[in-house]
């Protein structure tokens, strides 16, 4: 190359090269790239969602009756009241990471702590209600009945209100019913721990209470779930019914579905893993905030780049919480 | 030149510092480095990916025949040296996986991008040299991992590439499918991380690492190429981590997603509602668009290395780059041609007929391109342009194939035949092999600094083009008449008795092909250490690489980066002496930029 200067031709052009044409160092374009990837991992889970919820189109749990529960507040049906403040929650932790992002601009180092601190506390309670979420739709509510075909008649009264099995099953006082355990020697065939109540006791109590019906999986034209009359509820229960289920897990779930259970306990699982991870480098960001890391390299981009991962988070549990308790 | 030194001070990073062996040649920053430490792995990888199908092309040729060979390499799985069922399953699953994923999405993308993405675009080294390491050391992990799962007591994964559950998803269905489908599913999942560095590299690198001058209409089409597959990549393997996610879920934590209600031996499991058609959907959204992660790459090289051997412009660089566009868009809405027979409602599968049928129209303007440049061109067939032109052959053999199999009319007769078998193999497995050898024989004077030799290069590629076809020709007529893929042996089928010679030709085809590519290794290790010196442009070639020493140096260039004065393909230009431009050479006073 000689001294003098020649022109390349692109001078002044946004993509002519030497420069960074969407004005964002190679950092924060990486993480907007693995947001893109991220995003189609969790494409991927809402689609299958999706088309596994297609597949049970006429018989999916209603979200509305399953997520019922507001801590401190037992027995009241508030669907989906603690859902919206967790939303409520981490959308707020959002705004307040906006503000740090913005105060690290200004080089404002104790409004980045103080918003930064905040972030985190959101984050935090996001992932303590997630858990207590899952803890109480783990332990359920009512409980139901699974049939020889793995379909679930939960209980209902003459009015239509949910009965629990604790109000009617006559409990055998005289039964001996001996769980498979570890410590009883039967180690290596663990069975699932048995629920409170046996089939019978179930039977027995339904009979005894002219008042119940079961409502089974199916739901009618209207979007209510079916129920039976007496005759019926009496010979579907007799003749299919299978065994006790009491709350969910990946393999049966008193609500309906297992495989309405298995996405919810896996995409909320993934994306609790996602806020997880982000409180963790939200954490260590923070630290360098006070530790003046950013003050030094007179930038405070990183914060920048976190904020990016957290609204993404945010974003992506838009999507969960309209996919799985709202339509 | 000092104002230029200013700009670019603070990319010299490392320029000085001290290298140790370890920083130099392993645990290495520099993309060079990291190039030849990918290329090195697939070229292994790629050895045991061939002998793998070399093991089970016996085998069909000559079923059920005890074979030294089998005896020594498998060990109790071929009983008196005659090969088991399941190990021939484990093989074409084995071969499949590693032909695809580490020898042509690995190796191949991953030498030639890191090589020659900040060589061409004028860059000192990737965007993140750690992230790059990271990316390699990932992609080294998966490859040991998969090798290892060769050696479970139960063998490796047998349940094909396409690993479709249940196979894939009951530990019990067969013998591979405990630790060796567990073993698969973990390397496959370091292998798409290690992905997915490398590709973010690639893209954030491309955008703001070019230097003064190169604008994205000056990029060589090989960057072009790579800069696409990259994008493909952050957007398509994501999808087979969510596929292979659930399918961990469904193996080790009892969820249904893919299963459904399933005995076995009488005994009820407790699956339920889920749906093995929906991992197939998930697997193909990542499994075509992988198609083209495989192929793009090789026809950027190609493109490339036909415009310098032919003394000529591309012909059509921007409906080059429209279709390179046009192929990434259109591989993510097809991947239902694969499922025609899966079940899939058949009102989808008309729909994934058009869109595939669409393809056909970008891959077209490719082929046309590159005769287009050959036209009337100063020829230069050296063992890279053949292998160009090769691929250019094979690119189209299979592609008209592809037409064939893109219709779910035509494509439900011969599903799952040794014509699909045929297809895909000339489209995208030996058209990128091709293109990966084009790139080694081309490049390989700067990943070097020495020649590799002439003559070798004739015999590789003539033989290796008569075997190709040999062997893979013959397949389109068995596949049409019906013999199915995969099966471990077609004596049992008296339908097929007809077809078992021509079974033995493929074979011997393969086995000779094979042998021959001994000639390529050689010629390559030993050109290493003795060939002859490269001059710095030893093909008169026009973009940047050419203008580093040979010697490798970290930062590419000693002095200031060169400057970009016009595109990559000015041979033979009217009003200069010699017939090549590079592209830092300025303009002459009234001189036109040619854009086509």
């Amino acid at each position: 190359m000689d001294t003098t200067v020649v022109n390349t031709g692109t001078e002044g052009k946004t993509w002519g090269g030497g420069n960074q044409p969407l004005k964002a160092s190679y950092g924060k374009m990486m993480m907007w790239f693995f947001i893109l990837s991220d995003a189609l991992t969790f494409s991927g889970f809402l689609a299958a969602y999706g088309f596994s919820r297609f597949k049970f189109i006429d018989s999916w749990p209603i979200a509305d009756e399953v997520f019922t529960h507001v801590p401190f507040l037992h027995g009241q049906e508030l669907p989906m009241i603690y859902v919206a403040f967790m939303t409520f929650i981490l959308i707020m932790s959002s705004v307040t990471m906006v503000l740090a992002v913005d105060a690290g601009h200004k080089m404002n180092k104790a409004k980045v702590t103080i918003y930064m601190f905040l972030t985190i506390i959101g984050g935090l309670i996001f992932v303590g209600s997630q858990a207590w979420e899952w803890a109480t739709f783990i332990k359920g509510d009512y409980g139901a009945i699974q049939t020889n075909g793995g379909n679930i008649l939960q209980f209902v009264d003459n009015e239509g209100h949910r009965v629990a099995l604790r109000d009617f099953a006559i409990v055998d006082e005289h039964k001996t019913r001996v769980e498979d355990q570890r410590k009883s020697g039967i180690w290596f065939t663990d069975n699932e721990s048995l629920p409170t109540f046996t089939l019978e006791e179930v039977v027995s109590g339904f009979e005894a209470n002219d008042n119940i019906l079961i409502r089974t999986q199916q739901l009618t034209e209207d979007g209510k779930k079916t129920v039976l009359s007496r005759e019926e509820s009496i010979k579907q229960l007799k003749a299919n019914g299978k065994a006790v289920v009491e709350g969910a897990n990946l393999h049966v779930n008193e609500y309906g579905s297992p495989l309405f259970a298995d996405f919810f306990f896996f995409i909320t699982g993934f994306h609790g893993f996602h806020v997880f991870s982000g409180v963790v480098i939200n954490i260590i960001i923070f630290f360098n905030v006070i530790l003046g890391t950013y003050e030094r390299r007179k930038n405070y981009e990183m914060v920048e780049k976190v904020g990016l991962y957290w609204h993404f988070v945010d974003l992506v549990w838009v999507f969960v919480f309209t996919f799985f308790y709202l339509v | 030149m000092s104002a230029h030194a200013d700009t670019h001070a603070h990319d010299d990073h490392g320029h000085h510092h001290k290298e140790t062996f370890i920083t130099k040649y392993i645990f290495s920053q520099d993309h060079k480095m990291i190039a030849k430490q990918y290329l090195i792995t697939g070229t292994i990888m790629g050895i045991i990916g061939v002998m793998m199908s070399l093991m089970f092309r016996m085998q069909i040729a000559w079923p059920e025949q005890p074979n030294v060979l089998f005896e020594a390499l498998l060990g109790k799985w071929a009983p008196d040296g005659v090969m088991d069922a399941d190990i021939y399953l484990a093989l074409v699953t084995i071969h499949g996986t590693i032909m695809v994923f580490f020898v042509l999405t690995a190796g191949l993308s991953g030498t030639f991008s890191n090589l020659l993405i900040p060589l061409q675009i004028g860059a000192r080294d990737m965007a993140s040299g750690f992230l790059n390491m990271v990316s390699y050391w990932l992609f080294f992990l998966s490859s040991v991992i998969m090798v290892l799962s060769l050696f479970v007591e139960a063998g490796p994964a047998a349940a094909g590439w396409t690993i479709y559950p249940p196979l894939s998803a009951l530990p019990m269905a067969q013998p591979g499918s405990g630790m060796g489908m567990t073993l698969w599913l973990v390397s496959m999942a370091i292998f798409i991380a290690s992905s997915l560095l490398g590709s973010l590299n690639y893209i954030v690198t491309v955008i703001n690492l070019r230097t003064k001058g190169m604008s994205m209409t000056r990029l060589p089409l090989t960057i072009w190429a790579f800069f696409v597959t990259a994008i493909i990549g952050v957007v398509s393997f994501p999808v087979l981590l969510s596929a292979a996610l659930l399918l961990i879920m469904d193996r080790s934590f009892g969820t249904s997603f893919f299963l459904s209600d399933i005995f076995i031996q009488g005994e009820v499991l407790h699956y339920q509602g889920g749906s093995p058609v929906l991992f197939e959907h998930l697997f193909w959204f990542l499994g075509h668009p992988e198609v083209y992660i495989v192929l793009l790459p090789a026809l950027g090289i190609t493109s490339e290395i036909i415009a310098t051997n032919s003394r000529k412009p591309i012909f059509g660089y921007r409906a080059m780059v429209a279709s390179i566009l046009a192929i990434a868009f259109l591989s993510t809405i097809v991947w239902g041609h694969h499922m025609f027979v899966s079940g899939m409602n058949p009102f989808l599968g008309s729909v994934f007929t058009f869109t595939t049928l669409l393809i056909a129209i970008p891959s077209a303007v490719k082929a046309f391109n590159y005769i287009t440049t050959l036209w009337k061109g100063n020829l230069q067939m050296n063992p890279a342009m053949l292998f160009s032109i090769g691929l250019v052959s094979t690119f189209i053999t299979g592609g008209l194939t592809g037409i064939i199999l893109g219709d779910s009319a035509l494509d439900i007769n011969v599903h799952d035949t040794y014509f699909v078998v045929a297809h895909f193999h000339l489209v995208m497995g030996i058209s990128a092999l091709y293109g990966m050898f084009a790139g080694i024989y081309h490049w390989f004077p700067k990943m070097f600094g020495r020649m590799m030799n002439k003559k070798l290069g004739y015999l590789h590629f003539w033989i290796t083009a008569i075997c190709a076809y040999g062997v893979f020709f013959p397949m389109h007529f068995i596949g049409m008449a019906g013999l199915p893929r995969r099966y471990y042996t077609n004596s049992n089928f008296p339908l097929f008795d007809d077809l078992a010679n021509v079974n033995v030709v493929i074979t011997i085809f393969a086995l000779v092909g094979g042998a021959f590519q001994l000639v390529f290794l050689y010629n390559f290790f030993v050109s290493i250490f003795y060939g002859k010196k490269a001059e710095q442009n030893p093909w008169k070639s026009n973009t940047l690489e050419w203008t580093t020493p040979v010697e490798h140096i970290h930062g590419n260039w000693p002095g200031a980066i060169p400057h970009v004065h016009r595109w990559a393909y000015d041979y033979s230009k009217p009003g200069h002496e010699l017939d090549f431009v590079p592209q830092n050479v300025p303009m002459k006073e009234g001189e036109e930029e040619l854009q086509h």
